[in-house]
């Protein structure tokens, strides 16, 4: 239903991030509500944000908040409530073009190599098997798992399957990256390291990428903007810009000063948040 | 040294194994020989006397193994189409929300039938032939299919679904890359059951009447008080069984060879 048409399938996708184009999302006034067994629950309120081609935006904001949920608008896969949600300009209606979505748990199909796995996404899209398989090969060894072509993801540890995850994501060349705590479950050794791959990869791909984490140290190290979420139902509270020059070095860069200066500065305005989010749980409990 | 201890185990589970298996076959010979009556009771000195007679003289009904094939045509053809029949539609229904809704209470209705008596039904619709055998197999595969091919179906992991869709898959590519597979695991579990109740199927049909199969044979052997050859069919249709378990487990392996290895050594019972 809501498959692109084949013609789309060559090689470099959708509209390119020229400099100076619109915005590639924009949200205005964007809310979303689910209907619970508890009658009906308001995820995300009266959203503004827009993120411009190529800007690497972090949502940041207590667990539970509904930073997914703002992901979910923007890839299509829930409509929203009210407001309007554009990627490229237009109304977003189904899944729009060029959008890439990597999710928390993972999603790579275990069933399939990680050759097949990363070759998905173009077969979806109309490819010959070899093609697929071709242009999948080149991305498996950028994100580095040559040599673990052929092995199942069971076979992978948590770090190489979100490898897998990211290069099944990007064999599409998505103009806009939707990255939902994608490193969460990783060690933190692991994290740092794909914090920095995913800078890598990321850099002179030109993609806007929204990155959904509750860490803010994560947003810091790999964002231009951080955008401050209030705690649910979420609405933007404060956008800082990072200060900080690329390319970034993920370990190194937290102990400069510059870093624990804006962090304390955003910390401030996440805090009272967490501290809402944390009441309420301890009234839950209660 | 590991290995050593491995395979002393091995030898000894299967040593103990054969133990109990001889120590009851003797003290069933020996008390059928003294104690109970073996017209009754038969004995395994008979029982493997009438399985000797079968393999090379026939049977009352003429050669066993024209027997063991019709019974085995009409369950595999019953599995076959039953199991066909009850991944497609479990699969659908599991997939289509409001398909399940307006077919959920037929399907409790009819799974609540006692399916077996449906034989006598089927004698009289489709007559003594093979169709009437494969149609009880059928009934009785389908169920046990459909039922795991909904639940498999319906039990998809929704990330994957969402992730499929987001590279560019549409419904019907969901359908077969996603769904499928991941209800594959469900439906072979099923298949192993499932063959066994093709077996059922059969055997009560020709139960139920019939002109040839193992079914009938052992009706015959009731007929003519022959315990033992009620055992003898008994044991020709346990071991088709194990084969086709045997058979079916070798599939399982190739098609889940995906899966890790813990999950896939299940213990067997």
């Amino acid at each position: 239903m809501t498959k692109p048409p084949p013609s789309q399938s060559p090689p470099s996708q959708p509209p390119p991030s020229e400099p100076g184009a619109g915005p590639v999302i924009e949200l205005d006034g964007a809310t979303k509500r689910f209907r619970s067994a508890g009658g009906v629950h308001t995820a995300v309120r009266d959203l503004h944000l827009s993120v411009g081609p190529g800007e690497f935006v972090a949502l940041v904001g207590p667990t539970g908040c509904g930073k997914s949920t703002t992901l979910s608008l923007v890839s299509g896969l829930e409509p929203a409530s009210e407001g309007r949600v554009l990627v490229h300009g237009r109304e977003v209606d189904g899944i729009p073009d060029g959008v890439g979505y990597m999710f928390q748990n993972d999603a790579v199909m275990p069933w399939r190599t990680v050759l097949d796995n990363v070759a998905a996404g173009p077969r979806y899209r109309g490819a010959s098997r070899r093609d697929a398989r071709e242009r999948a090969r080149g991305w498996v060894a950028r994100v580095g798992l040559t040599g673990f072509e052929s092995y199942y993801p069971h076979q992978l540890s948590g770090g190489m399957r979100k490898r897998a995850a990211l290069a099944q994501t990007l064999v599409n060349e998505p103009s806009v990256m939707l990255m939902d705590e994608p490193f969460s479950a990783l060690d933190v050794q692991t994290r740092g390291l794909m914090q920095d791959e995913l800078l890598r990869l990321w850099s002179g791909s030109g993609a806007a990428v929204v990155f959904v984490t509750h860490d803010l140290e994560e947003a810091l190290v790999l964002a231009d903007r951080v955008v401050v979420m209030t705690a649910g139902p979420a609405t933007v509270k404060s956008v800082f810009a990072v200060p900080l020059d690329r390319p970034r070095d993920a370990e190194e860069i937290r102990l400069t000063g510059e870093f624990l200066d804006v962090y304390r500065e955003v910390w401030d305005s996440l805090r009272d948040e967490v501290q809402i989010t944390r009441e309420r749980g301890a009234g839950d409990a209660a | 040294m590991r290995r050593d201890i491995a395979l002393r185990r091995t030898l000894g589970v299967h040593g103990v194994r054969a133990a109990l298996v001889a120590a009851w076959l003797v003290s069933w010979e020996v008390s059928a020989r003294h104690w109970i009556d073996p017209f009754y009771y038969s004995m395994p000195s008979k029982i493997w006397d009438r399985l000797a007679g079968w393999f090379t003289d026939g049977t009352s009904q003429g050669s066993i193994w024209e027997q063991i094939s019709y019974t085995l045509q009409e369950a595999v053809a019953g599995f076959a189409l039953g199991a066909a029949g009850g991944v497609v539609l479990g699969v659908l229904l599991g997939r289509g929300r409001f398909l399940s809704d307006v077919c959920a209470p037929f399907i409790k209705a009819v799974n609540a039938i006692p399916r077996i008596i449906l034989a006598s039904l089927f004698i009289i619709w489709f007559g003594l032939g093979m169709q009437s055998k494969i149609a009880t197999a059928f009934v009785l595969v389908f169920f046990a299919v459909f039922f795991n091919a909904f639940q498999g179906a319906r039990e998809v992991d929704r990330n994957l679904v969402n992730n499929a869709r987001i590279l560019g898959a549409g419904r019907l590519q969901v359908l077969w890359t996603i769904v499928v597979p991941s209800a594959t695991s469900w439906i072979l579990a099923s298949l192993h059951s499932a063959f066994g109740f093709a077996i059922i199927g059969a055997i009560v049909g020709e139960y139920t009447g019939a002109d040839k199969g193992l079914g009938l044979l052992i009706n015959h052997s009731q007929g003519t008080f022959d315990a033992a050859g009620i055992y003898a069919g008994m044991i020709i249709i346990t071991v088709l069984a194990l084969l086709a378990e045997w058979l079916l487990t070798l599939l399982e392996g190739r098609l889940l060879r995906w899966r890790p290895a813990a999950a896939g050594h299940d213990v067997q019972i």
